[in-house]
């Protein structure tokens, strides 16, 4: 794909630079964006992409540099002037209110506050010919809580083509999306692009860019390393410029799986309003091996994780360690019982942000020896443990006493690894263990999980990822809808079909097929 | 004790809605105020403040309408505090509201004694009387009730209108309900989530104020220290029992009133059979079970108590 | 404007906070005593001078703390939990009341055994009166904030009719105003001459008992980690629930201690003005320290100087004595502010 040419930029960044503390998040970026171009933003996590687009929407204030938009100088930290300057943008986490319908998101913002009257039909008309036009069909009246994730991100596209913007910017719009609805993705941006709009995506997947951008330009460590037209790049060359040198990635090394240490048979989880959130599922997992569970985030693996860790128990069915039944037990049971859990969220539930680092690696084990006696705790042994795992798992904090919340990402997720794989777990519950980190940290996990398994553990990784799951997972099945399909060898796995069974456009092949008809 | 009796006297009915009306009053302002997103537990003090803000206006020679706009004006100074401290500063919402409610209740305490430091009986002013509006108040029953109330009490059926209206039919309403669903969503929208709730507690926190106004310009013709006593917090509990509605909350006002006149008729029917404390207890043992009957399926606003913090990762 | 955490929080920086906190509650009550007609340097010196001129007046001020010491401790402990405990009022009357059950009838019990008994069988009753708004916050989702503040009101009235009706004492030639309590059960005093009785120590105990619980037990760890974050406290296999039940029993033991210790201390029956709001001046006394039980004293003693020293100040340059009230609910206001600034600093853009 070519660009078209002869114009003036729209869109120019000058000086970008933007410090978080003494890390400089964005380093004198500069770069610019012409009518009807799609420009890939490809980096690394933490290489400073949503950083700069924030600062160019306005949510962050850069400590130097400007952005200038149809050759106006944009008021810094304001994003209501990027949005009449025609700027929009689709955050990778959305930015809807759940409880509300598709209209008022829409709509919220964009008449004059002193209005004496929402003009509901005019939107719905202007809606509903925006729809027509570049095919994003969404029920306005539907609660967004409703949608799935595809149909959100539509929702999010439509608040900023009912602006009438000019420019669209998308925070990594596939990480959550399957393969399908990525494709999908990219035929409305090409025709966003045919309408005369201008698009910034940022990625960090190669494939991406390659297939939809004219050009792209790559971030590392807050800065611009390499930019160049897509038609003249390959690839590995992408990949280079994205990795630095310094990274080695970790490798996948097959073991011979063992024993089973964790079934789970025919669970099923229902909510208080009778909708089935896991179905029949069934699952085992055997020592040295390592388990991907891919999926659209929002089909059940936050139940799946809770149910693991002991944390819901309200199901029928039978959870198995070691062919020791433990249906219905309390996380700390689970945690004796040799589970290892790196949860999803890690700043609200992996972690207790106000408490130190001491604190938080004492938070699991404190409350027998030799941590604490007779309900007294022991700071001596506690201290000696935290420096030790913190030495040991490479976490960079001032001191031990130090809260936690004021940790990086990456250090609050090796805070973890280290309570939690200390202990060396027999079981290991990974959700989404590298989401939101860099480049070293999620490579430190990987490796970490992948030495687990060496050791012997078995391991279940929960990934919308799935460049992360070939990565690292021996067999992979799909979960939609809570149900599992049947898991296959990594290495024979088609992705495309992945990504069909990720969308329930073909049933998964498991032993829940059966049940096809139930619900 | 004839209890049917009651429902068939208009005294009955006109009790219950006089009682309502400073309830509504706050019940509406603390709504708006949790609809964007704020836990305004300064209430009890905004009350006593418009109170005696009201009535001071009043006793000094203002008009009484012009007590009721010094009533609003000191409670929206209450509510910016309030906003300094859990919109820009982000504030535990709790501690800061209680904070609110002590300042607001010694100041008005500290004020009248001032002013007045050797008064023994506090003193009186002539309050809003009752106004009867032509025609309807000559619809049998129902126009007696409703009709010949003052008219502050016309001024609280006019608000639900009005903060039901804006919520739900004005381009502000929408955005100041969802600043109170996700802040984000309205910040990527290019409006001001600051500016929005500071909005919203100031115009809570002056209803409120206009409530507690009511019962000095009102329903008494003084002011005592303390004469507030708990209605606040009641209005708390109704706004939950209302589900954040404002006509849930009307209904809710009304109900809770219903049972106030009752066990007041009751109290002077059956004399001294059960004692008067007893009685007493009533309206706040009420707002206690409403809660726990509401709170069960209560959907809060999802932001409530969460501080917004610009760019905070 | 933007506000961005601090790495570290310094004990200068607390220490210059709390103190330009101080600096302006003084200065805002500095023009409501000017608006009075006098002199605010004045009024200051006669506040300090009323609460700690003398070895009378600091007794007071200490007998004063005595209560806020209790009930800043329940405070302390609850919000430490972020169990929004407001009912530390009626809970303090809870333990007057139990203490005037079983200290004016029964057994003349010798003083050694009665007031442990009286203190105990008090420190029940508070709590396990908790309890009912903590299991509905618990089990049935209701907000505790509001139940405890409306079971004040109940407790108060109920109080109210026992004085006037069932436990009115007949010697009291119609005061509202129970039986006194028999005299094993009061508080010896400690200081000569003075009000100053036994319950200061056992508040200050209570102090370093509370600071140690908390600090050194798991059950006072478990009630940190509930407060910070009852997520991540479930999923470190917390026992969420217990510990939500353990601080309320703790609190409320701790409010209805006040109550005990005020009616056995310093009046000997029971009437219902016996706290002028000792419960709700416990959560300032509880935010100014920033909920360390050991700060607690040290608060308690600052507001007790404050309500002592207006007392006096507020008769001799004739202005109203809800000064005091106003003194803390600004400082308290302030001091939230201040306590802010330890942890985040401003700036612009």
């Amino acid at each position: 794909m070519a660009p078209f040419t002869m114009t003036e930029p729209i869109l120019k960044l000058s000086g970008i630079t933007k410090y978080f503390g003494a890390v400089a998040a964005n380093d004198n970026i500069c770069f610019s964006l012409e009518k009807g171009e799609v420009v890939a933003l490809l980096g690394e996590n933490g290489a400073g992409k949503t950083t700069l687009m924030s600062i160019l929407f306005g949510h962050y204030v850069a400590d130097r540099g400007e952005v200038e938009v149809f050759e106006k100088k944009l008021p810094p930290g304001s994003p209501r002037a990027a949005l009449t300057a025609g700027v929009g943008m689709v955050h990778q986490h959305f930015t809807l209110a759940e409880n509300m319908s598709v209209l008022d998101n829409i709509m919220v913002g964009t008449q004059s506050l002193t209005c004496l009257k929402s003009k509901k039909k005019t939107a719905k008309k202007k809606l509903s010919h925006l729809m027509e036009r570049f095919g994003l069909s969404v029920n306005p009246n539907a609660i967004v809580k409703d949608l799935s994730v595809g149909e959100q991100q539509r929702v999010e596209i439509l608040k900023v083509l009912y602006r009438d913007a000019k420019i669209l910017i998308l925070d990594e719009p596939t990480a959550v999306l399957t393969p399908q609805e990525s494709d999908s993705l990219f035929a409305t941006i090409a025709q966003l692009v045919k309408d005369g709009l201008s698009v910034i995506f940022i990625t960090h997947k190669l494939r991406e860019v390659m297939a939809a951008s004219h050009r792209c330009i790559v971030l590392r460590q807050g800065r611009v390393v390499f930019e160049s037209k897509t038609c003249d790049t390959t690839p590995n060359a992408l990949a280079k410029a994205m990795m630095g040198s310094d990274i080695v990635r970790p490798l996948r090394q097959r073991q011979i799986p063992g024993k089973e240490v964790l079934s789970l048979e025919d669970i099923t989880l229902v909510d208080g309003k009778g909708k089935k959130l896991l179905t029949n599922l069934n699952l085992t997992l055997r020592t040295n091996e390592i388990l991907g569970i891919a999926g659209v985030s929002g089909n059940g693996q936050s139940q799946l994780a809770d149910l693991i860790s002991g944390l819901v128990s309200n199901y029928t069915g039978k959870l198995k360690l070691d062919s020791k039944e433990l249906t219905h037990v309390s996380p700390r049971r689970m945690i004796k019982e040799g589970v290892g859990r790196i949860p999803d969220d890690r700043n609200g539930t992996g972690i207790i942000g106000d408490m130190s680092v001491m604190e938080n690696i004492a938070s699991v084990t404190y409350g027998g020896p030799p941590l604490s006696n007779k309900g007294l705790l022991r700071f001596s042994a506690i201290a000696t443990l935290a420096k030790k795992l913190v030495k040991k798992f490479d976490v960079r904090c001032p001191s031990i006493n130090t809260p936690v919340r004021n940790l990086s990402g990456g250090n609050m997720q090796k805070l973890i690894l280290a309570r939690e794989l200390s202990g060396s777990p027999r079981i290991i519950l990974a959700n989404q263990p590298t989401w939101g980190l860099d480049v070293g940290a999620t490579s430190y996990v990987h490796t970490q999980l992948l030495a687990a398994a060496k050791q012997g553990a078995g391991v279940l990784i929960i990934s919308e990822d799935l460049d992360e799951l070939f990565q690292v997972a021996d067999r992979i099945c799909v979960i939609f809808h809570g149900r599992l399909s049947d898991p296959k060898d990594a290495n024979q796995v088609d992705r495309a079909k992945l990504g069909l069974i990720m969308s329930g456009q073909i049933a998964s092949h498991g032993r829940v097929n059966g049940e096809k008809n139930e619900t | 004790m004839d209890l049917m009796g009651f429902f068939l006297e208009t005294g009955f009915w006109m009790a219950c809605i006089r009682m309502a009306t400073p309830l509504i009053f706050g019940t509406l302002g603390e709504l708006v105020c949790e609809r964007a997103g704020v836990l305004n537990l300064g209430i009890e003090g905004i009350m006593a403040a418009g109170c005696m803000g009201g009535w001071m206006w009043v006793y000094l020679g203002g008009s009484l309408w012009g007590g009721i706009a010094f009533a609003g004006f000191v409670g929206a100074l209450f509510g910016l505090l309030h906003s300094i401290f859990t919109v820009y500063l982000g504030l535990s919402q709790h501690v800061t509201g209680l904070g609110i409610t002590m300042l607001g209740s010694s100041l008005s305490a500290y004020v009248f004694r001032m002013l007045l430091p050797k008064a023994t009986t506090p003193p009186k002013i002539i309050p809003f009387q009752p106004l009867d509006i032509p025609f309807f108040k000559d619809i049998p029953f129902v126009g007696e009730i409703i009709f010949s109330q003052t008219p502050m009490t016309y001024l609280a059926f006019a608000s639900i209108i009005f903060v039901a209206f804006v919520l739900y039919k004005t381009p502000l309403g929408l955005a100041l309900r969802m600043v109170g669903e996700n802040p984000l969503a309205v910040e990527a929208q290019g409006l001001n989530v600051f500016l929005l709730r500071t909005l919203a507690v100031c115009f809570g926190s002056a209803m409120m104020a206009v409530g507690g106004a009511f019962l000095t310009m009102s329903a008494f013709d003084a002011y005592y220290i303390g004469m507030v006593n708990g209605r606040g917090w009641i209005c708390i509990a109704l706004v939950v029992f209302s589900s954040w509605k404002p006509y849930k909350a009307l209904i809710g006002c009304l109900l809770f009133a219903g049972f106030d006149a009752i066990q007041m008729r009751v109290q002077q029917q059956a004399g001294m059979a059960i004692p008067y404390q007893f009685y007493l207890m009533l309206p706040y043992i009420f707002s206690i079970i409403a809660l726990i009957i509401m709170s069960r399926k209560a959907a809060y606003p999802k932001a409530l108590l969460i501080p917004f913090r610009k760019g905070e990762r | 404007m933007r506000l961005e955490v601090r790495e570290s929080i310094s004990i200068v920086r607390l220490i210059c906070a709390l103190l330009m906190a101080l600096g302006v509650s003084m200065a805002i009550c500095s023009v409501l005593i000017l608006w009075g007609g006098a002199s605010p340097l004045e009024g200051w010196k006669l506040l300090i001078k009323g609460a700690l001129g003398s070895r009378f007046a600091l007794s007071e001020t200490l007998t004063r703390a005595t209560p806020l010491i209790f009930t800043g401790l329940a405070a302390a402990v609850a919000f430490r939990a972020k169990l929004w405990n407001i009912g530390a009022e009626g809970q303090f009357y809870i333990g007057a009341c139990v203490a005037v059950l079983l200290g004016t009838k029964g057994v003349a019990l010798p003083a050694y055994v009665m007031i442990p008994y009286l203190f105990g069988a008090g420190a029940l009753a508070g709590g396990l009166f908790l309890l009912v708004p903590t299991f509905l916050k618990t089990h049935l989702n209701v907000d505790e904030v509001v139940t405890t503040l409306l079971l004040n009101f109940v407790v108060l009235l109920f109080v109210n009719w026992l004085v006037f009706g069932p436990w009115k004492d007949p010697m009291s030639m119609g005061w509202p105003q129970s039986e006194p309590v028999l005299d094993s059960a009061i508080l010896p005093i400690i200081m000569a001459k003075t009000r100053l009785h036994l319950g200061f120590v056992l508040a200050v105990l209570s102090a370093v008992f509370v600071w140690w619980f908390m600090e050194k037990t798991t059950w006072g760890f478990e009630i940190r980690a509930v407060g910070s974050s009852i997520k991540a406290s479930t999923f470190a296999g917390m026992p969420v629930t217990n510990t939500i039940i353990r601080t309320a029993l703790l609190s409320g033991g701790l409010a209805a201690m006040a109550g005990v210790s005020e009616l056995c201390g310093v009046k000997g029956y029971l009437t219902t003005d016996l706290s002028p709001g000792f419960g709700y001046t416990g959560i300032v006394v509880a935010m100014l320290a920033a909920l360390h039980p050991l700060g607690v004293v040290a608060s308690a003693i600052f507001v007790a100087i404050i309500y002592i020293g207006a007392d006096s100040m507020s008769r001799a340059i004739n202005i109203s004595n809800y000064i005091a009230d106003v003194t803390t609910a600004v400082s308290l206001l302030s001091v939230l502010v201040a306590l802010f600034l330890t942890r985040y600093r401003i700036r612009r853009g």
